[in-house]
């Protein structure tokens, strides 16, 4: 009897313990219009980069971040699932197809037409429903041990030949692979996009599931030819130093293969005239911050003016299709054309 | 008696028609006392919060989008893909557990404990950081191959364990009455021992099955197209939960299938043998020549399975130029957190467990089999749509604790329940329905009973669920980073920010505290530090 009592007591110091696991759910709502001072941010980008950038706009403005990190693609569909509900009032987002879902939706809030004007059309949102804060380049990355500059095409649609057989490597599940191709159909035209991807997957293409992945086969002499966004490149030779890179870029002026998606931001519908999130998405697109960005990831500043970062070409001369990237509609029929031939 | 059973003496070979006297007696016309079929529905609802949200996810495609999706070429490839790695990493995990779990119990070892220790100690790296590790050291290594070696070598003990502790619990007896019947010693083995253990071979080649089809972190890193990469490639670039949802739908089913299997083939054995309690009394074999190889056996797969990895891993920490000045703190919270959290997720784990492993063990009847096998189900499913379901699930409930600790322990709760449930019930199903019967005669009631002499008898069993829970609750990623409190990170997610942006000599130290933190609940796993060398499995 008296273990049973003793079970009792057990259990009930377990259920204290399990409550204090719970931390304080912060959910604080406020009145239309008012500052509170806290803001909470969906991060879909690495923690050490925005970090840094977080607490230099805490230290200028006053306002706490609370910032929940994670991949874009969790983040987007938690948001989806979280519906009104959500804590968060921004989201920062990898790629343009995440916000273009959460805008299809109805789950977020139009930015004002003075900040999302400070971004050139083409690289943020036509309807003021996000707003482009950098952009990353496609590129060919390469084995340098194997191949050489000269003998890479000008055009991705020139590695679907014979001599490609087996070389080339890409994720065609990864956003920004996908806006490639979307990019392709519209320049090139639906026939010759079909083309490509048809001539592609029979070519006995090396499939994989990131742009990082993707690099680390070319880096370790496993791929000759990679197709990846070029700021991967930095974050490697971070690690490893610059000459100590086996893989190589060549960028693609005024083909669709080296064409440029854009990260950006949105406010949540459930925060909408937050002046605390709007305070933050001017911040991103404030000199101070596009600076940061180009210094740390060697991605392109969008908002005109900022330099772009040195050795890179112009972000005028890569193909810029005035396309909405986050046009669900068309991002479907990319998706159907990779699936038709067996690639997603 | 009527509702009793006595411990089967020594049966026989022609244990057939002891066994069909003594079954129904242990699981056959009793009914469920109304107390624990109400706690087992509960728990059994509670694991069927990912199900009831793929359906509904599932439901709001319409038929023309599902046949679509499901007709896609590549689909049956994927479905191809899945099955396929799923039964070669359970059939070599077998192959590799059951002689190991057979060394261990049987044999005359030196370093009986060490070896023992080892056998659980690939249970404390997560896979993908076994996967990272042989792709680092083995550049070409991808594919079925690259995948079904390193998912094998993590998953063994699943199978390892449970064999070695119903060895442990078994008698040699019966093979010694075939040998002197003229059978060979292997065949003495197949009707003598392996009748006792091929419920525990089962049990673990469930949870090893269940596990392949739902991992995605290890395939993904040595691309092996599989249904979970189709599944997080339907997040991450169609922004698409519906689609997900379908192709998840095809993972449940496929897990129904394979749940039912394993039931069915348990169910077989019971009739068969019956209970072999009561004596357990086995020779221990001397290896004589076979000493070299079955050390290498021994030594073999944790060398590969943890020690490749982890070495590769201070490789790159030498090397890298990356590595910043550890932070201690942020170190040690996270420690902190993955602690916590995990015991939290082991308790509600084993809570949800107990009613239905108490059910499986004692009852039958098709209402007991719907509510184990709902039990294992969401085992099958890819952490990322188990923790979107309680997103969902704790939004229109529990809103308030929504993005706090108890959600997330909740969520290990939900998706590693079936990992408690195998060893609670085997435990529960060992105590002598007699012994429970004197206790009620003496006056203690229901509950009593239970908790005195039910409980305390099979608590090494549910020990042993809570530590498996614990242990894989720690390397959990993609629930939590859907559910943890926005600012808490456990060694999982501090592992992932790091290595996701090829930060790997940032990522080592949080990599090493992982393996060695969950190496604690492995080593418990493992017996070795009771002194004795029965784990509790």
């Amino acid at each position: 009897m008296r273990a049973f009592r003793r079970g009792l007591l057990v259990s009930a110091a377990l259920a204290v313990a399990a409550m204090t696991l719970s931390g304080c759910a912060a959910s604080t709502t406020t009145p239309d219009g008012e500052s509170d001072g806290e803001l909470t941010l969906y991060a879909g980008r690495d923690e050490a980069l925005i970090a840094p950038l977080l607490a230099q706009f805490t230290a200028d403005t006053g306002i706490e971040v609370s910032a929940r990190y994670g991949s874009t693609s969790e983040l987007g569909a938690l948001l989806l699932e979280e519906g009104n509900n959500t804590p968060a009032e921004v989201f920062l987002s990898q790629d343009a197809g995440a916000l273009g879902a959460l805008a299809n939706a109805d789950l977020v809030a139009d930015i004002p037409a003075d900040t999302a004007g400070l971004i050139p059309a083409g690289f943020t949102s036509q309807d003021n429903s996000w707003i482009g804060v950098t952009g990353r380049a496609r590129v060919i990355a390469y084995d340098s041990q194997s191949v050489t500059e000269a003998e890479l095409p000008d055009s991705v649609g020139d590695l679907a030949g014979a001599e490609w057989t087996g070389r080339v490597g890409f994720a065609p599940g990864n956003a920004s692979f996908q806006s490639f191709l979307t990019a392709l159909r519209v320049l090139d035209g639906e026939d010759a996009a079909a083309d490509w991807v048809e001539r592609v997957s029979a070519n006995s293409p090396v499939l994989t599931e990131s742009n990082g992945a993707t690099l680390d086969l070319v880096s370790a002499g496993q791929l000759d030819v990679g197709l990846i966004n070029h700021y991967y490149w930095f974050e490697d030779a971070a690690e490893t130093g610059a000459d100590n890179m086996r893989a190589q870029l060549k960028f693609l002026p005024g083909d669709a293969g080296g064409m440029v998606n854009v990260t950006g931001a949105a406010i949540l519908a459930s925060s909408a005239n937050d002046p605390d999130a709007l305070a933050l998405i001017e911040y991103l697109v404030s000199e101070k911050a596009q600076r940061y960005f180009v210094e740390e990831t060697y991605e392109y500043p969008l908002l005109p003016g900022v330099a772009a970062p040195a050795g890179l070409p112009t972000l005028e001369s890569l193909v810029n299709t005035g396309l909405d990237l986050s046009d669900l509609d068309s991002l479907e029929q990319t998706q159907s054309l990779l699936a038709e031939y067996g690639l997603l | 008696m009527s509702r009793g059973t006595v411990p089967a003496p020594v049966p026989t070979i022609a244990g057939r028609t002891i066994a069909r006297r003594a079954t129904p007696e242990r699981t056959g016309n009793r009914r469920a006392p109304r107390p624990l079929l109400v706690l087992a529905i509960f728990a059994c609802a509670i694991a069927s919060i990912p199900l009831v949200y793929l359906v509904v996810r599932a439901g709001s495609s319409g038929l023309g989008d599902i046949v679509a999706i499901l007709g896609r070429p590549r689909i049956p490839q994927l479905l191809a893909n899945t099955v396929g790695l799923a039964l070669a990493v359970t059939a070599s995990c077998i192959a590799i557990g059951v002689p190991t779990a057979f060394l261990l119990a049987r044999a005359k070892l030196r370093f009986r404990g060490f070896f023992a220790v080892l056998a659980a100690l690939p249970l404390a790296i997560p896979s993908y950081l076994a996967a990272y590790g042989w792709l680092a050291a083995v550049p070409t290594f991808n594919g079925f191959w690259a995948a079904w070696l390193v998912l094998t070598l993590v998953s063994v003990p699943y199978v390892t364990l449970p064999v070695a502790a119903a060895l442990r619990a078994g008698t040699t007896a019966l093979d010694d009455v075939a040998r002197t019947l003229g059978r060979g010693p292997w065949r003495a083995f197949w009707l003598g021992t392996w009748p006792q253990i091929r419920p525990a071979t089962l049990a673990g080649a469930l949870l090893v099955c269940l596990y392949v089809l739902s991992e995605f972190g290890a395939v993904a890193l040595l691309r092996f197209p599989v249904l979970t990469t189709a599944i997080q490639q339907a997040y991450g670039a169609s922004f698409n939960r519906n689609y997900a949802a379908i192709l998840a739908t095809v993972l449940v089913l496929l897990a129904i299938v394979l749940v039912l299997g394993e039931q069915a083939a348990r169910g077989r054995a019971r009739r068969r043998f019956g209970a072999v309690g009561g004596v357990s009394r086995h020779r221990i074999i001397r290896l004589g020549k076979w000493t070299a190889p079955a050390s290498l056996l021994l030594a073999g797969v944790p060398a590969l399975a943890v020690g490749l990895p982890v070495a590769v891993l201070f490789a790159r920490l030498l090397d890298a130029e990356t590595l910043r000045a550890l932070d201690p703190v942020e170190l040690g919270q996270a420690v902190v957190n993955t602690l916590m959290l995990a015991v939290g997720g082991a308790v509600i784990a084993v809570l949800l467990a107990l009613p239905i492993g108490a059910l499986a063990a004692k009852y039958a009847g098709r209402l007991v089999r719907i509510i184990e096998s709902v039990g294992y189900l969401a085992l099958g499913l890819p952490g990322i749509v188990v923790g979107l379901s309680l997103v969902f699930f704790s939004l229109a409930v529990v809103p308030a604790l929504y993005q706090t600790g108890i959600v997330l322990a909740f969520a290990y709760g939900v998706l590693f329940m079936p990992k408690a449930i195998g060893a609670i019930r085997s435990s529960i199903a060992q105590v002598p329905v007699s012994l429970e019967d004197v206790a009620r005669t003496l006056g203690y009631g229901r509950a009593q009973t239970w908790w005195l002499v039910t409980a305390r008898l099979a608590r090494p069993g549910i020990a042993a669920g809570a530590l498996l829970v614990a242990v894989t609750a720690m390397k959990e990623l993609p629930a939590t980073l859907l559910l943890r409190p926005t600012g808490t990170d456990t060694l999982a997610i501090e592992l992932w920010s790091r290595t996701d942006v090829s930060a790997y000599g940032a990522a080592a130290p949080y990599a090493a505290a992982l393996v060695l933190l969950a190496a604690i609940p492995a080593f418990l796993l493992s017996g070795a530090g009771r002194g004795r060398t029965d784990g509790p499995l």
